[in-house]
């Protein structure tokens, strides 16, 4: 399909500027101006809107098929969320207004949703104090990390160490690093949860932290999970919970209880936001109130008098994480969505959610390699082993769903096991969908056995078939130029 | 419940299937003293009731101010058509395009933002988008350091001050020396700035139009940064490009920017889109996701996500950066604002702007008390010297109806007097001279 670049007509115009109703025509410099064309493609609304139409035609979707992408929590995002984080009054507002002498009044709703949602984050998960301003969770991974750092440093600790198991996400490891620690893997055990002995022997008092992700990636719970933050407290580390996956336990655990010292969730995930190609997300973190005085500023505080205001005054606080106070309109959906679930609805959230991925793993162990044959929490972790002696891997198993309607789980990762499809169903999932599934994947599996050879050709149904990788990255084509 | 679909029967059901008896068996992992002390969430409600109460809230923030507040973040109309594609499910309800067959749409999308970027900045190649500006140019300056290894940061004042202590909170933990060269009269001081250039110089950091809304032309810094193997990033307000010399035409090596004047609203603070463009020979050192142009197995075009060796889930603690999500769906923002935009509209709307703003300020030199700072070319922001403290006309004009600008006290000691007024295409004639009424009222009472 031809890029919105090449097509158009010189002088045709996709928007109407709207006439000067001043009298002045201003100029700057010869030598300050842009003499380059700016390269824009010239195109009518219609162009523009048919192009990008047919551009989201080629595209899976939430919407439009069954997405269960291991990690990601490809849940239903409801409408009503999209309708309230549109509303003029939160949409139109200039995040410097509250910080203008007299503005604070005039922006009184959107601190108030900020301080709420910071009191319910703090409830569901059993922590203090929350952070709303991480943009991601990897962005809320570094603010914990960074929270650490200033922790040890106040305290005169020379730490040097983050503990990571390898079941972890990438993450973890890249956000530790630019908090300036030196990362230390902790390898698995048998029955997918970090190994006890080898985490003690790495415990030394040179670690700063550890960070965990719970249930892990594997979709397993971890039942010591009390013991390891007890034991990383003895030596004065802290332990990190990454909310990746905290979809699982709503309701049913609070790293906050647990011992955890800090926790970033992904809004995007848990509490239903859209996704949106790759994000906008948000990452709020949470601390334990020996941890509040680190938080990034500002801070949203109550009054006596009922009013909010942003106040700035921790002189210990890490510093300025964003620009302002998070992805405001990401923080609005969530809230909404909380707010109309409640605390049994969250909870009913899990339950769902374990449900539907126990009953995918009880249905396919039969025809794949369970490497951890164990009650799973909101994902199950397969291996394409089996398949693989025929010659089939888990990414031809991918393309093959994509034939069948249904975006392809996550695949090769967690890395701890070969040949990985991490299937994550999500709570929004009715039961004839898993089913339909469940049959896909039990005709792949029957498919390898028969005819491996078919694998090579799939997806058939799909714009394209499978594009040459190492072509993209050897002859790299990172932009449209005019011939 | 609300979003859940089982039927008790088929809970029943799928228990039966799984070999359990009830919903708790599945959560037995977690030991009973592990439990949550509390769960104190109010009850659920009707999504009239949550919508009635987000209105609350939102009536509760005023969007009635006439507002002239910039200092980054601008309100510029958004046409209809950029919320109606964004709002596709299609779009916005996947995810990051891992699987390409099941992407192209999203993929060739990125290829074309990335296309959009490098032409309205005049560089080789662009990412796929960062969280917003001020994480765009502290990336950079690391990607500076992967380039030529050196420790030292030079920022001329007229950096976003944002941006900034952003830039001093990321690399505390890191050893890296971080300088900071004090503006002159709103503009870059160049004979300090020369001066504060040495060999163990990674790279400098400049922004056009600056904070100041001042414009500059920095080839020379380039040319003799350049000399000493110094990396130059620049940070642009990419709308002004309509009619200001691009980073490219200085010779830049890292531009970066803020793309929230591109087509997404100012909704409090985010979301919002850090961009990034380069040269082709440093693509390997830029974070962040890139979309490529390759062939399928039958000679079709198509697009995949490539280089993911820099990428945090591949090189781990060793990756370029730790980003993970973007903020991709605000990238279609700004690359359906741009192509509507087109050609020609960017450069009116840029034109638009600086009339508006030298509008303003003419209004504003009529009145006696306020000095219009005239010494250096703008854009669409400027500052101005008032008699008293600007904070105090600022909240004296909320009650008049505008956010009258930028108190530059708040972030500059010395500034106290100083305010940084922005005018878009937003602003009508009527109500510019109805502000500098209001402003000449309140100074004169």
């Amino acid at each position: 399909m031809q890029l919105i670049f090449e097509k158009g007509r010189k002088g045709r115009r996709g928007f109407k500027i709207q006439k000067s109703d001043v009298p002045v025509k201003a100029s700057i410099p010869d030598n300050l101006k842009r003499k380059t064309d700016n390269g824009l493609p010239e195109v009518s609304e219609l162009d523009v809107v048919r192009h990008f139409t047919s551009l989201a035609n080629k595209n899976f979707c939430v919407d439009t098929n069954f997405y269960p992408l291991g990690s990601c929590t490809m849940k239903y995002n409801p409408k009503f969320t999209e309708a309230v984080a549109a509303l003029p009054g939160f949409r139109d507002l200039h995040p410097l207004l509250p910080q203008l002498s007299g503005g604070g009044i005039l922006t009184q709703g959107a601190l108030e949703l900020l301080y709420r949602m910071e009191q319910l984050l703090c409830e569901i998960t059993g922590m203090d104090a929350f952070t709303m301003q991480p943009l991601a969770g990897a962005h809320g991974e570094l603010t914990g990390t960074m929270i650490i750092a200033a922790y040890h440093c106040s305290k005169g600790n020379k730490k040097r160490y983050i503990l990571v198991p390898d079941s972890s996400h990438g993450t973890n490891p890249a956000s530790a690093a630019i908090a300036g620690y030196e990362v230390v893997v902790i390898p698995s055990d048998n029955t997918g949860v970090m190994d006890i002995n080898e985490y003690k022997r790495h415990l030394t008092d040179k670690v700063a932290g550890v960070m965990l992700t719970c249930p892990n990636t594997l979709g397993i719970f971890n039942p010591s999970i009390k013991e390891i933050c007890d034991m990383a407290h003895s030596v004065d580390a802290l332990v990190y919970y990454d909310g990746a996956n905290l979809n699982a336990i709503l309701g049913k655990l609070r790293p906050g209880d647990v011992g955890f010292d800090i926790v970033h969730l992904n809004l995007h995930k848990t509490f239903a936001t859209p996704h949106g190609g790759g994000g906008p997300g948000a990452g709020p973190v949470g601390v334990k109130e020996h941890l509040s005085k680190y938080l990034p500023i500002s801070k949203v505080v109550l009054r006596t008098d009922g009013t909010f205001f942003l106040d700035y005054h921790y002189p210990e606080s890490i510093g300025y994480i964003a620009p302002f106070y998070g992805n405001f309109e990401v923080i609005v959906r969530a809230y909404a969505y909380i707010l109309l679930l409640g605390r049994e609805g969250l909870m009913d959230v899990a339950e769902k959610a374990v449900l539907n991925a126990n009953y995918v793993k009880e249905k396919l162990k039969k025809y794949y390699k369970l490497p951890y044959d164990r009650k799973c929490m909101h994902e199950c972790v397969f291996s394409a082993e089996w398949q693989k002696e025929k010659g089939v891997s888990a990414l031809d198993i991918a393309k093959y769903l994509i034939d069948r309607g249904i975006h392809p789980p996550t695949i090769y990762f967690p890395l701890i096991v070969k040949e990985a499809l991490m299937i994550e169903p999500t709570e929004t999932e009715n039961k004839e969908t898993l089913d339909e599934f469940i049959s896909a994947m039990i005709e792949a599996a029957k498919l390898a056995e028969k005819k491996p050879e078919k694998f090579a050709d799939f997806p058939e149904s799909t714009p394209v078939s499978r594009p040459d990788e190492v072509k993209a990255a050897r002859d790299l084509n990172l932009r449209w130029c005019k011939k | 419940m609300n979003y859940t679909p089982h039927t008790e029967e088929e809970v029943k059901q799928m228990l039966s299937d799984i070999g359990l008896n009830s919903i708790d068996e599945l959560f037995s992992d977690i030991p009973e003293e592990l439990r949550p002390k509390s769960f104190n969430l109010p009850s659920g409600k009707s999504e009239s009731e949550v919508v009635n109460h987000l209105r609350y809230l939102a009536s509760r923030n005023s969007t009635s101010l006439v507002n002239f507040v910039g200092a980054g973040f601008y309100s510029h109309y958004i046409p209809s058509a950029v919320d109606a594609i964004t709002s596709l499910p299609e779009f916005y309800t996947a995810y990051t395009p891992y699987q390409p067959e099941a992407s192209q749409g999203w993929l060739q999308a990125i290829y074309e933002f990335q296309t959009a970027i490098c032409n309205l900045t005049d560089m080789e190649v662009a990412n796929a988008s960062l969280y917003d500006g001020g994480t765009a140019l502290y990336e950079a300056c690391m990607m500076a350091m992967r380039i030529n290894g050196r420790r030292k940061i030079v920022v001329d004042e007229g950096v976003n001050l944002i941006y900034w202590t952003m830039i001093q909170c990321y690399i505390s933990n890191l050893s890296l020396d971080v300088v900071k060269v004090p503006v002159k009269e709103f503009g870059l001081d160049r004979d300090k700035f020369l001066d504060s250039m040495d060999e163990k110089t990674s790279a400098v950091v400049l922004q056009n139009p600056n904070f100041f809304g001042c414009i500059d032309d920095y080839s020379d810094i380039v040319e003799y940064a350049h000399k000493k193997g110094i990396i130059v990033i620049e940070s642009v307000y990419p709308l002004s490009l309509g009619l200001l010399k691009t980073p490219g035409e200085m010779g830049v090596d890292i531009a970066v920017g803020e793309g929230q004047s591109l087509g997404i609203p100012l909704s409090f603070g985010g979301p919002y889109l850090g961009f990034m463009a380069t040269r082709k020979e440093f693509v390997r050192k830029m974070p962040g996701r890139i979309v490529g142009k390759t062939l399928d197995r039958k000679g079709r075009d198509s697009y995949v996500m490539t280089l993911q060796a820099r990428e945090q889930h591949i090189r781990r603690e060793k990756a370029t950066s730790n980003i993970c999500s973007n903020e991709a769906l605000c990238a279609l923002r700004a690359l359906v604002y741009l192509s509507l935009l087109g050609k020609e509209g960017l450069k009116e709307l840029a034109q638009l702007n600086l009339d508006k703003a030298e509008f303003t300020r003419q209004q504003l030199e009529k009145i006696p008390q306020i000095k219009v700072f005239r010494d250096r070319p703008i854009f669409n922001e400027f500052p101005v010297i008032l008699p008293e403290r600007a904070d105090v006309v600022v909240n004296k004009m909320i009650a008049k109806g505008f956010a009258a600008g930028f108190p530059l006290g708040r972030y500059y000691k010395g500034m106290e007097h100083n305010l940084l007024i922005a005018v878009t295409e937003q602003r009508t004639k009527e109500e510019i001279v109805k502000f500098a009424e209001s402003m000449e009222a309140v100074l004169c009472s």
